[in-house]
């Protein structure tokens, strides 16, 4: 289990080395970092641990499905996809470019592994109530459909809708993954609209509710195997996470919402990612 | 003027026939309402099978977000609500998470234009052709009565990607029989005529019919071209109209903005200017009122319809 960890931990390491590099030198703009680097704990394990896909066949019927209905963190997913081999690491590099397939938020049947298209906030908990639905009928209920929302995006009121009818409709083949970075676009979310009590709210609709540190390895992989086994109603993760986490300077400073690593910063949040990797290998991380 | 029939049954109830009947040749159909399933129809199908039927509650942004979901994982899905919460509230998860990835959903939104009538302006929806013609690659039709209905949904059945399909409230004029053939993208000549063309969807087909009777008895020889197929719209059949009687009348319970008088607007203006009229609904809200009451009164009488062949008549 340790060496496991590890493995993950170092793959988190690695999605964060990808997702700078687009940064600094990708093609295609600005990169929502931040809201990805809050991800990319979670999204290491979910694709190198708990979720079961193939990326020589992206489309199989069988296949466990992510939706990252935060789309704006587009950078986690595609680093993850691309690290699964979904696509060449060095398409990366296109994302949100002219003729690419890694489109500005991700878009369902362009970029393989892409399960929904998503971006525009609130959207993702109903499209993956359907398609939990549509595993129950197709005899592939043992898999999941995993919903990772922002915390900011839980006051979009169609989030609302599909976790009062989740529970209705029997989708224990559901789970939600909330991002708790506490930032949004504009700012800090307690100051622009609080969600509190946010697990008794989801407790309230009927989910079974669970917290972890979005940063701890352990608690992320014992939290979503939790999830992932878990039957007789749909699950909620709270992950508290910390917007920008691995690169010092991007942490808890939302001017990294968006942007673009001018060459030192590049080399000096790659200092620190190499610094990780050392500090997991000597198993001091 | 020959007299139209008021049928029995609603567009809505063909609707939810017609799902069925998909649904017993096709496994992979099912059908979903926002508190909507009875509304469109799809009662008898809930009855008959139950798990192939889904009422999500009154949330249809939720159940744009479902049906996307099914459509993504192979299902073909059939669903609807009331026209403006269709078009305009749940339009965004209609256009991306289902238009957007191209996936067979169709969208059935019942009391569209004028014909949630005495509900008043809440819940008519003259925008939606004009608003769900703007989406790419959405296929939209507005069917002028059950077997209409009924042949636009069987074409449909077999159509990838997504389609709104404009219904109404209460019951329309009985039109067409059983033999009607719908075919995405066709119109299809009514009723030949030399002297002007008049274009026409839906519940106002049989308005259009009964002013080229009055105006037969003024000696003028109308065509009424059915383009109940609103998207795509058959260029060929709007062009070869177009060259044949030289001037163009369109009618619809539609906003005149952007619906089919826009979409052949669009056709004529590029290809073949063309004198031309719409008629329609202009830039106002309407009121509740009886659907016959209200053509009426926001100008699309026969004698409307009579009045503007007259006048594009006269500018040719």
């Amino acid at each position: 289990m340790q060496e496991e960890l590890k493995r993950l931990k170092k793959m988190a390491v690695q999605i964060r080395r990808d997702m700078i590099e687009a940064t600094a030198h990708g093609q295609g703009g600005g990169i929502h970092i931040g809201p990805a680097l809050s991800a990319a704990d979670i999204a290491a394990a979910l694709y190198f641990k708990i979720m079961e896909v193939d990326p020589k066949e992206p489309y199989w019927p069988k296949r466990d499905r992510f939706i990252l209905s935060k789309g704006h963190a587009y950078a986690v997913l595609y680093a993850a996809l691309a690290e699964k081999g979904f696509f060449p690491r060095e398409e990366l590099l296109t994302m949100r470019a002219i003729n690419s397939r890694l489109q500005g938020h991700p878009s369902y049947k362009k970029a393989p592994g892409v399960d929904m298209t998503s971006g525009s906030l609130g959207n993702g908990l109903g499209c993956g109530l359907g398609i939990a639905l549509a595993m129950k009928k197709q005899g592939t209920a043992h898999r999941k459909v995993y919903v990772m929302l922002g915390d900011g995006e839980c006051q979009e009121g169609m989030v609302w809708e599909a976790a009062l009818a989740a529970p209705h409709f029997g989708a224990d083949n559901l789970a939600v993954i909330i991002d708790h970075n506490h930032y949004q676009s504009c700012g800090v979310l307690d100051e622009i609209l609080p969600l509190y009590p946010l697990e008794d709210k989801w407790k309230a609709f009927g989910w079974h509710v669970m917290e972890m540190n979005g940063h701890d390895m352990s608690d992320i992989v014992s939290k979503l195997t939790v999830a992932k086994e878990f039957s007789g109603r749909p699950v909620c993760v709270i992950a508290h996470t910390v917007k920008g986490k691995g690169i010092s300077f991007m942490e808890h400073n939302n001017a990294w919402h968006n942007g673009r690593c001018r060459e030192e910063q590049y080399a000096e949040a790659m200092k620190e990612l190499d610094a990780q990797e050392a500090a997991i290998d000597a198993g001091r991380l | 003027m020959r007299t139209f029939e008021m049928e029995k049954k609603t567009t809505r109830d063909a609707f939810g026939e017609a799902v069925l009947e998909l649904a017993r040749e096709d496994p992979t159909v099912i059908g979903i309402g926002a508190d909507t399933t009875s509304n469109l129809g799809m009662k008898k199908m809930a009855a008959e099978m139950p798990d192939r039927v889904y009422n999500v509650g009154i949330a249809e942004q939720n159940m744009m977000g479902m049906a996307a979901g099914l459509a993504a994982s192979g299902y073909r899905v059939f669903g609807g609500s009331f026209a403006p919460f269709i078009a305009m509230r749940s339009l965004e998860q209609f256009r991306t998470f289902i238009a957007y990835p191209h996936l067979n959903v169709v969208m059935a939104g019942g009391m569209g234009g004028l014909s949630a009538a005495n509900e008043g302006v809440t819940h008519q929806c003259p925008e939606d052709i004009s608003i769900m013609r703007s989406i790419a690659g959405n296929v939209v039709a507005y069917p002028a009565d059950t077997a209409a209905t009924k042949a636009v949904i069987r074409a449909l059945g077999s159509h990838e990607g997504p389609a709104y399909v404009r219904l109404g409230k209460f019951a329309f004029r009985k039109v067409f029989d059983e033999n009607y053939k719908f075919e995405i993208g066709k119109a299809q000549v009514l009723k030949d005529g030399k002297d002007v063309a008049i274009l026409a969807c839906g519940a106002v087909i049989y308005r259009a019919l009964q002013a080229a009777d009055v105006l037969r008895e003024e000696g003028i020889e109308a065509m009424v071209l059915d383009c109940s197929c609103i998207k795509p719209l058959d260029e060929e059949a709007v062009l070869a109209a177009a060259e044949k009687t030289g001037c163009i009348v369109t009618v619809e319970d539609s906003t005149i903005m952007g619906a089919l008088g826009g979409a052949a607007a669009e056709v004529l203006g590029e290809h073949r200017p063309t004198p031309m009229k719409r008629v329609g609904i202009q830039d106002c809200f309407t009121e509740s009122g009886d659907l016959d009451g209200l053509m009426d009164k926001y100008g699309l009488s026969v004698n409307d319809i009579a009045e503007a062949a007259k006048a594009v008549i006269a500018r040719k």
